[in-house]
């Protein structure tokens, strides 16, 4: 296992080297750059802007230093948009905002999602099962830029019970419909995925060994079926979690969170290749990390598979 | 009284393609301490009906009729009813032990949670009767092994643990369908070995589902070949093999391999079995029938008595299957 873990760990590197270098050539394909305004910069000031930041550098020189800042300093450079911030400032700011309500998204989507799959799953065409499958299917096809508007417009403007935006380091009122908003779409993946997965498992054999042993139905279910029902959640629920950590554009726009999902987009319109390139690897390593998780959380829940 | 007395027993599965009528008016009855085999092949409806009897129906399966064990009424009988009986009464092991354990689970984990719901034990006494069951189906080192999870045992072994499960609580009646037809020849003969062996030490009821005859000779005192559903022939078991009294039931028997006929061809009943989505008005056989006769495709005579505890259902008297 141990081994394992370290063979993936070391492939990882490879990985986000490519991951790197792609985002690097892409970008920088793109039209425009970091100092293309709208009204024209006179060539002598843009010259020394290009300078400055050494994208007068040829390409592959601009790589091997960022790199190498990287590698020697965990430097991820300077944002070429906020004249006195760099990338590590801005991540530190918003990543840990995005981390904070995206878990507590996860954790609800998750609970929900798994419960209400289970119990749409043991009820199959029943009222309930109709319910479960009516509101994810609603839940996912309902964008969240149309949900966040309609919970602001509920919550905040006519019931007057939560506030319109803003984070003020986390308070809870200010968590809550950032948390719904950004779960919805998640919590009804999971709760179809379950359901599927259960119902499948429900008429395999094992389960009615389970039955015929003559416990009750609660204890078949939650013994001898949720386990294996999970599997194709769980890998599901990696690359889910990182999505949902790193933030959703919308929701970080909506409502004025100030995580670290709107700074990616802000980075992308105004070619801030600093800033573009660090989130980028930070949703690289996380997601190599997570799905390392998944496949140990495979382990655990399945004897057979051994590493 | 019967230990169990199944009086006109009839599965239905509702499916998109229509209803399937798997077993067709069923009635038989057990007495303690007897060896049922229940011989047909694939789509007969004997599986069927020994789900029927434990509850354990697909979804789209609805069993009517009566089904009495112990003087007790089960068929269809509420999870409070039927749930005391699992395990603790009737006892059930399936055809397929690669999946018919939880892999998820530990085998010591799977074993006890039988005694601790049906038993009450406490967990220490749970464990300690396992291991002793697990002995009795002679798994070798069976405290070592104990903890181990189903896949690190081979097939025979495995099936070997779902014997040991299922006679945890020591029940009156053991239904096995097809226990040994997943399993290789050597190891099908160990565990009919052992079957028969615990049967004779519990003496509990068997109903042994099969589809070879050669099987049911050696462990059974009677035999009820089913077709379509239906009881073609009901019969203690020499006499059925000495002067079997039907035409699938000679069919049957053609088509084991015998030793002392080397070398020919392997007789084979001609046709396919029939499609139970229109259940057929007369015999279910006849269309692969060699005596059949006009009558047999509108009517089927009903399961008569024609010498001493030997019934048949079949239009032509004994006689005229020359």
């Amino acid at each position: 296992m141990f081994s394992y873990i370290i063979k993936r760990l070391v492939v990882a590197i490879p990985t986000l080297l490519v991951l790197m270098v792609l985002s690097f050539l892409l970008m920088h394909a793109a039209p425009g750059g970091p100092f293309t305004y709208e009204k024209k910069l006179p060539p002598e000031v843009l010259a020394n802007l290009n300078a400055k930041y050494g994208l007068d550098q040829p390409l592959w020189r601009q790589m091997v230093s960022y790199v190498w800042g990287i590698i020697a300093h965990f430097d991820f450079g300077p944002s070429f948009v906020y004249k006195d911030r760099d990338v590590n400032e801005i991540i530190a700011q918003g990543f840990p905002v995005t981390l904070y309500y995206g878990s507590i998204a996860f954790v609800v989507a998750v609970v929900t999602g798994v419960t209400l799959g289970v119990v749409a799953a043991v009820r199959q065409n029943s009222l309930i099962d109709y319910f479960a499958v009516g509101l994810s299917i609603g839940a996912q096809v309902l964008p969240n830029f149309v949900m966040a508007p309609v919970l602001v417009l509920v919550f905040a403007l006519w019931l007057g019970w939560l506030p319109a935006g803003g984070w003020e380091g986390g308070e809870i009122s200010h968590v809550i419909l950032p948390v719904i908003a950004l779960a919805t779409s998640y919590m009804a993946s999971i709760a179809r995925i379950t359901r599927s997965s259960m119902l499948e498992v429900l008429t395999s054999n094992h389960v009615r060994t389970a039955r015929a042993k003559g416990l009750p139905e609660h204890k078949v279910i939650l013994r001898h079926a949720l386990k294996p029902s999970l599997i194709p959640v769980i890998s599901y629920l990696g690359p889910a979690f990182v999505a949902m950590i790193t933030g959703s554009v919308v929701v970080d726009s909506f409502f004025s969170t100030g995580g670290i999902g709107k700074a990616f987009v802000d980075s992308a319109l105004n070619r801030d290749y600093a800033v573009m390139m660090g989130i980028t690897l930070l949703v690289g390593v996380l997601t190599i990390i997570f799905n390392l998780l998944v496949d140990i959380l495979y382990a655990w829940i399945d004897p057979k598979i051994r590493y | 009284m019967a230990l169990l007395d199944i009086k006109d027993l009839r599965v239905q599965f509702r499916t998109n393609d229509g209803v399937v009528n798997a077993v067709n008016g069923i009635t038989l009855s057990l007495e303690r301490g007897g060896a049922l085999g229940i011989v047909g092949e694939s789509g007969s409806g004997k599986s069927q009906l020994a789900f029927a009897v434990m509850g354990l129906l697909a979804k789209n399966g609805r069993a009517t009729g009566s089904v009495s064990f112990d003087g007790q009424e089960i068929l269809n009988a509420p999870p409070s009813v039927i749930n005391r009986v699992r395990a603790n009464k009737i006892g059930m092991i399936f055809q397929d032990p690669m999946t018919s354990l939880n892999s998820y689970m530990r085998v010591s984990d799977q074993m006890m949670e039988v005694l601790l719901h049906h038993k009450g034990m406490s967990k220490d006494q749970a464990a300690k009767e396992c291991v002793r069951m697990l002995d009795a189906v002679k798994i070798p080192d069976a405290a070592g092994r104990f903890r181990l999870y189903p896949h690190e045992f081979s097939g025979g072994m495995r099936q070997r643990v779902m014997i040991a499960m299922a006679l945890l609580c020591k029940p009156d009646l053991l239904i096995a369908d097809e226990p040994t037809t997943a399993l290789d020849v050597t190891v099908q003969a160990q565990i009919m070995q052992l079957l028969g062996d615990l049967r004779h030490d519990f003496g509990m009821a068997t109903i042994l589902i099969t589809h070879d005859l050669g099987v049911v000779a050696g462990f059974c005192d009677e035999v009820m070949v089913m077709y379509g559903g239906q009881v073609m022939e009901k019969s203690p078991v020499d006499p059925v093999f000495a002067a079997p009294s039907h035409p699938y039931t000679r069919g049957l028997l053609h088509a084991l391999p015998r030793v002392d006929q080397e070398g020919e061809e392997l007789a084979s009943i001609p046709g396919t079995p029939p499609n139970m989505m229109r259940a057929p008005k007369g015999c279910p056989f006849a269309p692969r029938c060699e005596f059949e006769i006009d009558r047999c495709t509108v009517a089927l005579d009903p399961l008569t008595e024609f010498a001493p505890g030997r019934f048949r259902a079949c239009n032509r008297p004994v006689e005229e299957l020359a």
